[in-house]
């Protein structure tokens, strides 16, 4: 299936031809990139929703995704855990390289992927379980623990996430009671329980009220120092507020990455300017 | 007259339509419940519960009836119950959009719409002909035919209604697709999938014709599944259509028990559907 479509878009298109300037700021920062991306091509069915991306997202940084609707910005961050491999028709082809390694490689181990690189959605998905639950859920995926140290483990990830104190007394109820805001932080403290090394957070706060998104993008400013961030978002002040990087996609190309501040102060790209000032998106 | 009092006028009696027809409806339903009551409570007594159907003329109860009536329907949601669930799963979470997934629900339609005397006729001619005797099995596989289309066609509705981003979540903590199932996307579902069950309960616990040529009837207490087994609707049909006064007594308060176990079972099928479903 996955092949067949290669081989007709492939004869439809062409070689794919990443645009000359794209490439050549791929890497804004001096910084080691922790995920690679190289001419990356995304399929849904017959229709190409990215042409040849290439970008590098630095380490222990958070790089911001922004574009109007449908640009691509969640296509992309998808292929980085091959979430998009549960639907059949979709496909991506190119590199993305995780510590030297093509992750999109047939033989790269889903599971150590997806250990690997955790992901938090837009609309908050607590498990149909209790609060601890949600926790030791996936934890339990990758280790068998006693009973103590689970307990420690899922007080450290709640802790992270900045839940801890607000659910202490009720880890036994249905992750679904709680707030909205409250569920998106226990997703962010059920992906940061496997200890991945990079988050993928596409649109986490676009379904909070404000209050919950400022706790939320208060988070990510935390968690960054032991995690790579990429983070999707719409919204452009909070693209500005939480990232170091800024990558501007239009139409599924990559048309501008840099620092954040040189994004929203000096974009090199009149498309980029135009999208930041509002013109369209 | 004006075009606006033309309008209120036309709505007023598509209303009066909709309202009388509604009401016809709803009427017949009382009328049967209120025959039902007043046939056979009278001789609903402490002993319907506690004796054996009796010999013309004499004196009983529905006890073996109504003991047979649910080790059938029991066996009959043991075989289908699974399978059902299990081809739902198959439909929802791994076939989706196959040709083959498409080809198993119309079949499983057609089943579901099959009348219930040629499941009968079918089960007869496998198990009861060349087995040479009635017996309880037959009748709970010809009821696990009539439960398995309607646990799948629920299952498979229920799966799908839990949300692809929620399997995504699971998927994205690096679980493997049976881990989802089992552990997510079963535990989501449970209330609708085990009120799809409850539906099918009641459903087969009326069911007479798959039953005639099958577990047949028994005058006598028995629970052995090899055996003919007395159930309700046989005996129903079976006293109903009597000559005898007391035969036929038996026969309302048998309806009437069945009845109202049915129309309970709705009830809290539905209630527990509603107050567990809408959170996720």
């Amino acid at each position: 299936m996955d092949t067949m479509y290669r081989q007709t878009t492939e004869s439809e298109q062409g070689p794919a031809q990443p645009a000359a300037a794209v490439t050549e700021m791929t890497a804004p920062a001096a910084r080691a990139g922790k995920v690679r991306v190289k001419d990356l091509d995304f399929f849904y069915g017959r229709f190409q929703a990215l042409h040849g991306i290439s970008l590098e997202i630095p380490a222990n940084r958070v790089t911001a995704f922004i574009g109007p609707s449908g640009c691509g910005k969640s296509t992309l961050l998808r292929t980085f855990n091959r979430i998009y491999e549960l639907y059949p028709d979709q496909a991506a082809r190119g590199e993305v390289w995780l510590d030297g390694e093509n992750i999109l490689e047939r033989r790269y181990n889903l599971n150590r992927l997806r250990a690997k690189i955790g992901m938090v959605f837009q609309k908050p998905t607590p498990f149909p379980m209790s609060i601890y639950d949600n926790i030791a859920f996936g934890v339990s995926l990758y280790e068998k623990l006693p009973r103590r140290r689970m307990d420690e483990w899922v007080e450290w990830a709640l802790d992270k996430a900045g839940l801890w104190g607000e659910v202490k007394d009720k880890l036994r109820q249905e992750g679904t009671q709680l707030s909205g805001g409250q569920q998106q932080r226990l997703c962010i403290a059920r992906a940061v329980a496997v200890k991945p090394e990079v988050l993928l957070l596409d649109e986490p706060a676009s379904a909070l009220d404000p209050i919950s998104t400022a706790m939320i993008e208060e988070l990510i400013d935390e968690l960054k120092a032991d995690y790579t961030i990429a983070i999707v978002t719409h919204n452009m002040q909070q693209a500005a507020r939480v990232s170091d990087y800024t990558a501007f996609l239009y139409l599924g190309k990559l048309i501008e990455f840099d620092t954040s501040e040189n994004i929203f102060t000096k974009p090199r790209e009149t498309a980029t300017e135009e999208y930041i000032t509002g013109r369209y998106g | 007259m004006t075009l606006y009092q033309r309008r209120r006028l036309i709505n007023l009696f598509s209303l009066g339509l909709s309202l009388a027809a509604t009401a016809l409806a709803l009427s017949f339903l009382l009328w049967i419940l209120w025959t039902l009551v007043s046939n056979g409570l009278p001789y609903l007594e402490l002993i319907t519960f506690t004796e054996n159907t009796p010999p013309p003329g004499g004196q009983g109860g529905l006890a073996n009836a109504i003991v047979g009536s649910l080790i059938l329907t029991a066996g009959g949601i043991l075989i289908g119950a699974p399978i059902g669930v299990l081809a739902g799963t198959y439909l929802s979470e791994f076939g989706r959009n196959s040709k083959l997934a498409a080809l198993v629900r119309f079949v499983n339609d057609v089943l579901l719409s099959a009348p219930s005397i040629v499941i009968g006729v079918f089960v007869y001619e496998i198990l009861v002909r060349r087995v040479g005797h009635f017996s309880a099995y037959a009748g709970a596989v010809a009821l696990a035919l009539i439960v398995i289309p309607i646990v799948v066609r629920t299952s498979e509705d229920m799966l799908r209604l839990v949300s692809d981003t929620m399997r995504e979540a699971a998927a994205a903590l690096g679980a493997p697709q049976w881990k989802i199932i089992t552990h997510i996307v079963y535990r989501a579902a449970r209330p609708g999938i085990l009120t799809g069950i409850l539906l099918a309960v009641a459903r087969i616990s009326g069911e007479t014709a798959p039953l005639l040529f099958t577990a047949l009837n028994n005058q006598f207490w028995s629970t052995r599944l090899g055996q003919p087994i007395a159930n309700l609707p046989v005996v129903i049909f079976q006293f109903a259509m009597s000559p005898y006064d007391d035969w036929q007594h038996l026969a309302w308060a048998g309806a009437l028990i069945i009845t109202f176990s049915i129309l309970i079972l709705n009830i809290v099928a539905r209630s527990f559907l509603r107050t567990r479903m809408s959170r996720y």
